[in-house]
């Protein structure tokens, strides 16, 4: 069949305005908060996100995990407001609320019926300035941070070869600690780590405000002067570069966990995303991510789960818009009777594949078929729309960049896609991390994380 | 683009492929995914580990679960047009022109529910392997042209239901030949010998994996006690998947993937003439199986602890049994009743008892989940494997108490405020919407239920509560299971 690139494309420019037009929106307040409005009157309804530029990259040694930490702290009491009484509001506003943390940034949002933004945006700025950090509380919610721990991580034998595998190829970098945190260091945190985390970190010159919605931008931006604009800006921390040295051989580290299956992921150090007009590689990169795992008709999918069968699953991600230092991550976990070796191999022949062969048209024009369908159907969510927002900022991009973004995606020729390939997957860049599968001990216990540690 | 194990979950990539699940999309949201070998997505959780989510991991899981609870909302002017397409599929349908979607679900009473023990995973591989070839397009040629498309086929099976939906621009070209395509799917699977080999072993393999999950057995476990002797109550196992042939699919097919049990469910940016064709085309050459198909009734179990050893260094827990139907009366009550309870995030009592006052789970939370016959109704938390009878101590006092004296004036006025006043919030996407016409049609619900439904929530007494929860948690049945016991 044809690929349809045609009619979408013409599509793509009907039914999304000109990148240029007003909507979103953007100020500045006095003190630094940028604010960014997009309308969208679909429905009654708006999300409200606060982003602040302070993630687990920003930690130290010896406090992993407290920005995580504190955006688990950051729904306890105000200055102004009693402690689970944020979440009490926002539920009988009718909304929903929650928080993230990233490397790069933690954020915050409710997604509210429209009439309740003004009491959203009047909590979150509270929370900005006003955090009443107690002793007790934080002693007991950061045991719920070990309990998160121990759900996500310490009984996820992939999430510790994921964790094993970051610590592995970033050793200077930031991006080395988990989120979450070594339970070590969440075992030791105390009150006022978290208290000089707000103090150095929460700032509306640190942070910008992303709202989507049913809503007039003009009564946004008032309604953010008016919470926001009180709050005073202050001097940040000075952020190291703290960039990773030249890696110069491959690294391997294995994990045993209780598993039947193995898995394994391999991550090169690849460019990030710079500067969006001149850059090249980042987007070649994306698209070669796609031709290997962006869709059910993907390499992967086709040749390692279907044809050879070698593959119980097989992905690869590439993210090029971060604060940190970029990579491109294959993973997998062999069929049985299949080995690790086995996958391994046949995931660099994917590679070696595009080295040596290209990709094919039909392979490019799916890509943008696809990253032009996944723009219109963006628009049935306004989360998505506010995330696609908040994360670029986050990076350091902007808004203004989306549909730059995907131009320059799909002007990414056969010819590149095959020159990152040859670039970028030396072994002398690469780490690989294995899961060696252990029989369920019963009787043993193990150790928190004790398997992980280096 | 699919989201990597590895890479962030949200729409930051340079491409801005496909949004992850949880933020749209045409994404089937079942309660209890039957097989889940490897962790789900969640709402910026689950596989994507760049993200630590939310303060509450099951927060996605809950909205799913609320999805199916309160499955009938509509925005005010969101009109519902329903009738029989001369194939004898029921057909819902809202008109929406703002954005150039169409989305499109087709359901089948075609869940676990249907299938013997022995042929566990059935209807699961029944739905899957529809995909997997059609008509004179084999795997590749379908997978190819959905993509060069620009749509997505989505769906699954859960106990009661298989579903196949469909999202795709709505400009002609390609909504005719993604149409097509499902259409095609549906009515001529071809359920090729050597797919069905392949992913009855990419089944197994995921099974023994589950097998060696916490979470994976418990949930397992649970279903398998609260359902004795029940289809509900059944998982795939390495036999059962082992024992399904070729012929099996063919015949649960033809069986139960028939026109006259089908729902046809479509919104977006097309005509009621165009709906009524399109719902025509689709189901006009299905099977002739279907109907009012109903699975065997469900026994109430006996109240029972159950520990399972397990290394884990967190226990988990299940607490519950089979409550109710999604027609039954009580239905109003305990939805609004299990607000207060567990089903409210963070403003409920399990997680103010539990986590908020304790900090004894990262997780904790209740949820009735109505099916065609009584479903689940469970308490669910994971904590450190040696404080995990204090927790459920906890858990007990709480249930207990509430039972006994119900909401209090006040927290019966929040949990209505939040239900009536988020309405809107629940539909306020053309995937949202999806979600609640296939329930509607599905379940049977009657039309005029989106307009009451702000009524009949705060219709609601706590005396109903109190005597719903009465009639349907009796503690005499409630199941206990704790993995990773001490």
């Amino acid at each position: 069949m044809k690929p349809l690139l045609a009619p979408l494309v013409l599509l793509a420019f009907a039914v999304a305005p000109a990148p240029t037009l007003a909507n979103p929106y953007e100020t500045r307040l006095a003190n630094g908060l940028r604010v960014i409005v997009k309308e969208d009157p679909r429905a009654p309804t708006a999300v409200h996100m606060v982003w602040y530029r302070a993630g687990s990259m920003d930690e130290k040694d010896g406090t992993s995990g407290v920005a995580h930490a504190l955006e688990h702290l950051m729904f306890k009491g105000t200055r102004n407001l009693k402690s689970g009484e944020f979440n009490k509001r926002v539920a009988e506003a009718g909304g929903r609320d929650n928080a993230f943390t990233s490397r790069d940034y933690t954020a915050y949002f409710q997604i509210v019926p429209k009439g309740a933004l003004p009491e959203m945006m009047k909590l979150e700025a509270d929370r900005m300035a006003n955090l009443k950090l107690e002793p007790k509380e934080f002693a007991a919610e950061i045991k719920v941070v070990m309990e998160e721990r121990r759900l996500r991580t310490d009984d996820n034998p992939q999430a510790l070869v994921y964790e094993t595998l970051n610590s592995t190829l970033f050793q200077a970098h930031p991006y080395r600690r988990p989120i979450i945190g070594w339970m070590d260091d969440l075992e030791h945190m105390t009150w006022q780590d978290a208290r000089d985390w707000y103090r150095a970190w929460y700032a509306p010159n640190n942070a910008y405000v992303v709202v989507a919605g049913d809503v007039d931008h003009r009564e946004v931006f008032r309604l953010a002067q008016k919470y926001y604009g009180p709050h005073k800006a202050k001097p940040l921390p000075e952020r190291k570069p703290q960039n990773e040295p030249q890696q110069a051989g491959i690294r391997r580290v294995s994990v045993k966990a209780p598993a039947k299956l193995p898995y394994i992921a391999m991550s090169w150090k690849a460019p990030k995303l710079q500067d969006v007009q001149k850059d090249r590689d980042p987007y070649a990169l994306e698209v070669l991510a796609a031709v290997l795992d962006g869709h059910d008709a993907s390499r992967f999918a086709k040749n390692l789960v279907r044809g050879s069968k070698i593959a119980q699953s097989a992905g690869a991600g590439y993210d090029g818009t971060l604060r940190g230092e970029a990579t491109f991550t294959l993973d997998g976990q062999p069929a049985e009777g299949r080995t690790v070796a086995e996958l391994e191999a046949a995931l660099r022949a994917e590679i070696k594949r595009v080295q040596d062969e290209g990709v094919s048209a039909e392979e490019l024009a799916r890509v943008k078929t696809q990253s032009i369908a996944a723009q219109i159907y963006k628009r049935d969510s306004l989360m998505a729309q506010a995330m696609e927002i908040g994360g670029l900022e986050a990076a350091g991009l902007s808004w203004r960049d989306i549909d730059v973004l995907l131009e320059k995606l799909k002007s990414v020729s056969a010819e590149e896609v095959q020159a990152v390939a040859k670039k970028y997957f030396s072994d002398d860049t690469l780490s690989i991390a294995v899961l060696d599968p252990q029989p369920l001990d019963n009787d043993k216990h193990k150790k928190p994380s004790g398997a992980v540690r280096h | 683009m699919k989201q990597s194990k590895l890479t962030p979950p949200h729409p930051r990539s340079t491409a801005g492929f496909a949004q992850p699940a949880g933020f749209g999309g045409a994404q089937q949201c079942f309660a209890k995914p039957r097989l889940r070998p490897l962790p789900g997505a969640g709402l910026l959780v689950g596989s994507l580990r760049s993200v630590i989510g939310g303060r509450l991991r099951t927060r996605f899981t809950l909205i799913c679960l609320l999805t199916l609870l309160t499955s009938t909302f509509a925005l005010a002017g969101v009109k519902i047009e329903h009738w029989t397409s001369p194939s004898g599929a029921k057909v819902y349908f809202i008109e929406t022109r703002v954005l150039p979607i169409l989305d499109v679900q087709i359901d089948f009473a075609a869940g676990g529910a249907f299938v013997p023990a022995a042929k566990a995973g059935l209807a699961g591989l029944t739905r899957s392997l529809l995909e997997a070839g059609a008509a004179d397009l084999d795997e590749e040629k379908i997978s190819g042209r959905l993509v060069d498309l620009g749509a997505r086929l989505g769906g699954g099976a859960d106990s009661d239901r298989a579903s196949v939906s469909l999202r795709t621009l709505s400009t002609r070209a390609e909504r005719d030949a993604a149409l097509e395509l499902m259409r095609t799917v549906l009515s001529a699977p071809t359920f090729p010998q050597a797919v069905l080999e392949r992913e009855k072993g990419r089944s197994i393999a995921g099974i023994r994996e589950a097998e060696t999950r916490p979470d994976a057995i418990a949930g397992k476990r649970f279903a398998a006690a609260i359902y004795p002797d029940h289809p509900y109550g059944v998982s795939p196992t390495v036999d059962s998947m082992s024992a399904i042939a070729r012929d099996d699919l063919v015949a649960f097919h033809r069986q139960h993937y028939g026109a006259r049990g089908a729902v046809v469910s479509i919104i977006g940016d097309v005509s009621r003439a165009e709906a009524e064709a399109i719902a025509q085309r689709l189901t006009e050459a299905l099977p002739s199986g279907g109907g009012d198909l109903v699975p065997p009734p469900v026994k109430k179990p006996q109240r029972q602890t159950i520990k399972i050893p397990h290394p884990a260094v967190q226990s988990h827990v299940h607490v519950g049994l089979p409550a109710i139907r999604r027609s039954d009366p009580d239905y109003f009550p305990l939805l609004v009743g299990n607000y207060t309870l567990g089903g409210g995030g963070f403003v409920s009592r399990l997680m103010q008892e539990v986590r908020e006052k304790r900090g004894y789970a990262y997780s904790v939370y209740s949820y009735f989940a109505p099916r065609k016959l009584e479903g689940p109704f469970e308490i669910g938390l994971q904590t450190k494997r040696d404080q995990v009878d204090a927790a459920l101590k906890v858990v007990d006092e709480v249930l207990t108490g509430y039972m006994a004296k119900g909401p209090t004036p006040k927290e019966l006025a929040a949990a209505k405020k939040n239900m009536v006043d988020g309405l809107a919030l629940r539909m306020d996407s053309n995937a949202k919407l999806l979600g609640y016409l296939s329930a509607i049609g599905f379940y049977g619900l009657p039309l005029t239920y989106l307009d009451d439904f702000p009524a009949r929530v705060k219709a609601v007494t706590a005396e109903q509560v109190k005597a719903a929860f009465a009639r349907h948690v009796k503690p005499e049945n409630l199941v206990t299971v704790v993995v990773a016991a001490d």
